[in-house]
């Protein structure tokens, strides 16, 4: 019994502590999944579609992070360098003879800085996905007028009797 | 139904935990997102001396990705206008929308109307703030123009929502989102006429101060200007419209 905890802890140390972000966000997904494909509540369906996008958002968020990085912002350091840089350069166009050198940009080392690219297309996709969210509710509140009901089976029923009166 | 549900989810969640064994570990600066090969590396070793933003996300967005945030703005104006489309003929369709709007049946409460009036220039200040320092710390027009929204919703959550129209009425706000998405553009088309590309900020130079570098960085921020003011726009839009079911009167 000792030896079956032993290795069940090995096994949860060996898959799931390396990757528990993303085991975190599966998790999250299948909720959100489960909730759009089993409620039957079309808002149930809306927040569960909400749960979904949140874990893809958090997802690719993570995968940004590098360790002991910080946010994708230059420093006052940083941006001070470059313009020490620039204004050497610029005395350099006006006085070629007094400053002859031309210096070169530092180089930034990019383990020192988050990846940006993930942020920027999170950063559309949150506030995309809250219009669509603003459509959706604005479509479940027209099926409410039309129908005085937002359980998918209800509606069902009364498309199934409306298209039988039709024939 | 439910079961079957439930079946499908535990196969697809078990096949992509099993997956996730391959997925790079946990802040790995190897990983390939974030490996030297990628655009990423680029954007952070030569956004600040191209474009002379320190923030780089602002820099990716507005510059070098300025196509895909000027279609993010189009699609929400879409869906905004969208909303109206669908909610427009609900309630008493011989009326026209918002035509005779009634006062607020309450009175609004007296505490919570002067905290709001106090409250309110604060958060507009800091959305024109978030806007217009959005290169230099986190923020940008997206921020911004949410904030400088829910401003505005917080009005018609305490005084009602014919209170907050009469602040900004429904056209006027369709057309401020419209002129947001036209600054954008329109930066755009003038970067053409100067000889350059769509939003090819570098064009804009013999307008702007201070060289080339700069104009990216002005550039940027005249797009996120156009962004703020659609995304604002928008977010009373879909309030309004949703909060009293397309009528604009009465409200929550």
């Amino acid at each position: 019994m000792m030896l079956d905890h032993a290795m069940l802890a090995n096994l949860i140390e060996d898959t799931v502590v390396p990757k528990i972000n993303f085991w975190i966000y599966i998790i999250l997904m299948m909720t959100g999944l489960y909730a759009m494909i089993s409620k039957n509540n079309l808002i149930k369906k809306l927040i569960g579609m909400s749960i979904f996008q949140t874990a893809i958002i958090l997802f690719y968020v993570s995968i940004g992070v590098k360790s002991g990085s910080g946010i994708p912002i230059l420093g006052a350091e940083t941006q001070r360098e470059f313009h020490e840089v620039e204004h050497h350069n610029h005395e350099h166009d006006e006085h070629p003879e007094e400053f002859p050198d031309v210096y070169a940009y530092p180089t930034i080392n990019p383990d020192d800085y988050a990846n940006p690219l993930p942020h920027v297309l999170m950063l559309t996709a949150i506030v995309v996905g809250v219009s669509t969210l603003g459509l959706a509710l604005a479509i479940s509140q027209k099926i409410y007028h039309e129908y005085g009901s937002i359980e998918e089976d209800e509606i069902l029923a009364q498309i199934k009797t409306r298209s039988d009166n039709d024939d | 139904m439910k079961l079957l549900g439930l079946v499908a989810v535990i196969i697809t969640g078990s096949l992509l935990l099993y997956a996730s064994g391959d997925f790079p570990a946990w802040g790995d600066a190897n990983s390939p997102a974030n490996s030297n090969q990628q655009v990423s590396v680029r954007y952070i070793q030569d956004s600040y001396a191209k474009t002379k933003t320190p923030n780089e996300v602002t820099a990716v967005l507005a510059d070098y990705r300025g196509f895909d945030t000027m279609f993010e703005t189009v699609v929400i104006f879409v869906a905004g206008i969208a909303i109206i489309a669908i909610l427009s003929f609900l309630g008493e369709p011989n009326k026209p929308r918002g035509g005779d709007i009634e006062e607020h049946p309450e009175t609004p409460d007296l505490i919570i109307v002067q905290t709001c009036k106090l409250v309110i220039p604060i958060i507009q200040l800091f959305a024109l703030y978030v806007v217009a320092h959005g290169h230099y710390s986190p923020g940008g027009g997206f921020q911004g123009g949410v904030m400088f929204g829910a401003s505005l919703i917080l009005w018609a959550l305490a005084c009602g929502l014919p209170a907050a129209l009469k602040r900004l009425s429904e056209p006027r706000a369709l057309v401020l989102s419209a002129i947001g998405i036209i600054i954008y553009a329109g930066w755009g088309f003038l970067c053409m006429l100067l000889g350059g590309n769509f939003l090819e900020y570098a064009f804009t130079d013999p307008l702007l101060p201070e060289g080339v570098e700069k104009a990216h960085s002005h550039g940027m921020l005249i797009v996120e200007i156009g962004v703020a003011f659609t995304v604002t726009a928008i977010m009373f839009v879909i309030y309004a419209n949703l909060s009293s079911r397309g009528r604009l009167k009465g409200g929550l």
